[in-house]
């Protein structure tokens, strides 16, 4: 029974680390499948994070903090899109660029408004998103087995956590099921196509662009408006990164991604709940080992396990009608 | 009967200091084949991408059946009823064939709508046009000639009257493109107009019933193709007679310089691309490999120039062996007198940033006569260039102008001054002609042949099967790996045709 509450409680915290993961990777599934790659997600996750704490610090309205993160997000992936887009620049460039800048600015920006190191101002209980109990959930949690389950692992989660996972096979049916998703998908692997069908290019690649920071928005609203009440300097901590090793890790597809996702939420999680206990027979384990395993992982299984993971073939190249 | 189905009326356009299309005037009829021919860079491909809506023009006006039409981009046009199968097919590779006919005309934002009935509609258009293709094959699992079909079936599902259609063939088998013939006789006597633009003056004879000709962004011509000759096209192509037919003496065959013994060659996927292949390569003969692209010619030249490692087989160069299945060091095989004009002369045989005198010591700079010490010379190597430069005809003369500059036969031209100069005992050549114009194919056989005629040994590796018969000596024929037949120059087309099909040589190899 020790033993069982124990994975309880590891997939339960597995489930609300992979929530930031699962936005921020299916929002790199609409950019890249549309040809644009996107290493700029973990700086649109931590500006959408930033803008969600301050907002709701300053209105003490948690939509109005979603709002904000969503809004920054979608400004950021525009800037994105304008270089490599419009532009035709270095999408490699302008993501790491926007990084940069997301993590400076709002280490001033919260230190001239809020004058707490760079923290936004701890967020009141209507300020941040709380959890939802499902029906009965704390009568059948005595219910051995079923009950942990139904009361610890299905009930008790904000509600962008489900939002999250019912975005997966949204976004499935939206790229595979709807005319948006074709021209989408056909825009990444082969803008040539989509332009003689009479398309526009750039048009579909700036939908996607939006499309992805939207949900970077969500994932930067969860980071500070549920997991914590409140914004922390650098509290993405590479999970933008994770993500995009998720997204390649899964191949680009949407049920992959929710999977790899998981995986990777399991090893934090594993990890932090490792912190000082040593391991049977290994002794003790060095906590940065465990936080670099999602990035070993990645190289090991894309090296040898899952075959070779081809990215949209117009990945990365901008869109120039040829002469 | 006479109507006319698109007109272009004093079409101009200039891309920068490029004048690619001057004054154009072009009256193609209702339920015709028109085919419009030219060199490369004539400007044929702008014209039809701005009656595509790709580019706008910069002055004139487009009719189509009698009315006048503005066409911006692509929807346009295929709201005016113009379809176009472009050259580089602009299919999706990774989709079906139904989502790439759909792409684009899908009728409803939720897919499943629209697929029922563009099944119906594709199954129509097959019985109609006798144009089996199986909606559900992903797109790159298909041979070239059915990925073809598919771009024409997107054209008809859009319901295009007018037919636009870029070097058709370039890609196709003989049989395949006979097929296309036929598809297109087809389309026509249903009342589709067709245009056809080539550079394949055989093809204009065989399938058009009237012929425009363009030249140097100029129409300069119109023909009913009943009425003129393949002399006379070529003739207005070029603006000067041109010698179509290679003239060549006897080959003189002597020694064996090149010897090919039980090659097998695989490509990075592990795939089989060169199948036990055996051949000899004499002094003073040139060994034609005919073939459709992709069946193994690549490989076999990659392997025998020490680009791509053999799994088994011997190759010896005069009389000496190569390791091809070990390390080959390319540099080593230069030296022993084994020179090669690559087929891909953008990725392997050039540096298109470089100037032109780069590029005409590329591999050889460590010749002695380019360097100063560690340093290069770089006056002699301009002379160099310079005295090659006159000798190829290169245009423009000028040893320092970015090679990108160049046009693809003077290109070409660079590659193979660079090549043949030295003197190679072996000449390897991939696709000599490949995207070059007729007036410079005219001069590169020529200067083949003078190597050949030298004591060379000359093997020729060509998917343009008139090129192949017009130059070798020999003619092996390439299908899934095997050589799959030898033949005399003087074999029909007909013939080579169906060896490089895979149908006769299967026959034979069975006797």
């Amino acid at each position: 029974m020790d033993f069982f509450h124990v994975i309880v409680v590891l997939l339960e915290s597995t489930i609300r680390v992979s929530v930031p993961l699962i936005f921020a990777a299916l929002a790199g599934l609409f950019t890249e499948r549309a040809g644009i790659f996107d290493i700029g997600l973990e700086g649109k996750m931590l500006g959408a994070a930033f803008a969600a704490g301050a907002v709701a610090a300053i209105t003490q309205s948690v939509w109005l903090g979603l709002l904000a993160a969503i809004l920054i997000s979608v400004a950021l992936s525009l800037v994105h899109g304008y270089a490599s887009i419009t532009q035709r620049g270095n999408q490699i460039v302008s993501g790491v660029a926007i990084n940069f800048i997301v993590a400076g600015s709002t280490v001033i920006l919260g230190e001239a408004w809020f004058r707490q190191g760079g923290r936004t101002p701890a967020l009141a209980e209507g300020a941040r998103f709380q959890t939802i109990n499902f029906p009965f959930a704390d009568t059948i949690r005595e219910v051995p087995f079923i009950g942990p389950i139904y009361a610890d692992l299905l009930s008790g989660h904000f509600i962008l956590t489900y939002l999250a996972f019912a975005m997966v096979p949204l976004s499935w049916w939206i790229l595979y099921r709807t005319r948006f998703g074709l021209r989408l998908r056909a825009v990444g692997e082969n803008p040539g196509a989509v332009d003689t069908a009479g398309i526009s290019v750039i048009w579909m690649r700036y939908r996607a662009v939006i499309c992805c920071g939207i949900l970077c928005g969500f994932a930067g609203a969860y980071l500070s408006l549920a997991m914590t009440a409140g914004f922390v300097k650098g509290m993405t901590a590479g999970k933008g990164y994770i993500a995009l090793a998720a997204l390649i890790f899964a191949k680009w597809r949407p049920f992959n991604i929710m999977l790899a996702c998981l995986l990777f939420g399991f090893l934090d999680a594993f990890a932090i709940r490792l912190q000082g206990n040593p391991l049977p027979l290994i002794g003790q384990v060095p906590v940065q080992l465990m936080q670099a395993l999602p990035y070993i992982l990645t190289v090991i299984l894309l090296a040898g396990f899952i075959g070779k993971a081809i990215p949209p073939k117009a990945g990365g190249v901008p869109y120039v009608k040829e002469r | 009967m006479d109507s006319i189905a698109i007109e272009l009326r004093g079409i101009d356009k200039s891309f920068g200091p490029v004048h690619a299309n001057k004054n154009i005037n072009l009256k193609v009829r209702k339920g015709t084949i028109h085919g419009v021919i030219g060199e490369n860079g004539a400007g044929k491909s702008t014209l039809m991408s701005i009656l595509y809506g790709f580019y706008q023009a910069d002055s004139g006006e487009i009719h189509v059946d009698g009315r006048q039409v503005t066409i911006r981009d692509p929807n346009a046009a295929i709201a005016a009823g113009i379809g176009m199968v472009h050259q580089h097919f602009m299919l999706v590779e990774n989709f079906t064939v139904l989502e790439n006919i759909m792409l684009g005309a899908e009728e409803s934002q939720i897919l499943n709508k629209g697929i029922a009935k563009a099944r119906d509609e594709l199954k129509r258009l097959e019985r109609e046009y006798a144009l089996e293709v199986n909606p559900d094959a992903v797109i790159e699992e298909l041979p070239v000639g059915l990925q073809q079909r598919v771009e024409i079936l997107k054209a008809l599902y859009r319901r295009a009257d007018i037919l636009i259609l870029d070097e058709p063939t370039g890609v196709l088998t003989p049989a395949e493109a006979d097929h296309l013939f036929r598809v297109l006789e087809q389309l026509k006597s249903q009342g589709k107009t067709i245009i056809l633009i080539t550079h394949k003056l055989r093809e204009i004879m065989a399938i058009t019933d009237e012929v425009s000709v363009m030249r140097r962004g100029e129409m300069v011509a119109t023909r009913t193709t009943a009425e003129t000759s393949v002399e006379e096209l070529a003739e207005l192509m070029v603006g000067r007679r041109v010698l179509l037919r290679v003239e060549k003496g006897e080959a003189k065959p002597a020694d064996v310089k090149l010897s090919v013994n039980g090659l097998t060659v695989k490509d990075s996927r592990g795939v089989t691309m060169v199948d036990n292949v055996s051949f000899n390569l004499r002094a003073g003969e040139i060994v034609g490999i005919a073939g459709v692209a992709g069946n193994g010619q690549s490989e076999l030249l990659e392997a025998i120039s020490g680009i791509r490692r053999a799994v088994s087989g011997e190759v010896h160069l005069n009389g000496k062996a190569i390791d091809v299945t070990g390390h080959v060091d390319p540099r080593e095989l230069r030296d022993r007198g084994l020179a090669h004009v690559p087929e891909d002369r953008h990725h392997v045989g050039l540096v298109l940033k470089f100037e032109e005198c780069e590029n005409a010591i590329l591999g050889y700079h460590h010749d002695k006569r380019y360097l100063n010490g560690v340093f290069l010379n770089v006056d002699a190597i301009r002379k160099d260039a310079e005295q090659r430069i006159a000798e190829y005809d290169i245009r423009p003369p000028n040893a320092r102008l970015k090679t990108a500059n160049f046009s693809g036969g003077n290109q070409q031209k660079i590659v193979l001054a660079r090549e043949m100069e030295r003197g190679p005992d072996v000449l390897i050549i991939g696709q000599p002609t490949r995207g070059v114009d007729v007036g410079a194919i005219e001069f590169i056989h020529k200067r083949i042949i003078e190597m050949r005629d030298q004591g060379k040994a000359v093997l020729l590796v060509s998917v343009e099967l008139d090129e192949i018969r017009a130059l070798s000596d020999r003619i092996l024929v390439m299908f899934a790996g095997r050589v799959v037949g030898e033949r005399d120059p003087d074999a029909t087309e007909g013939e080579l045709g169906l060896l490089m099909a895979g149908v006769e040589g299967r026959k034979e190899a069975a006797e």
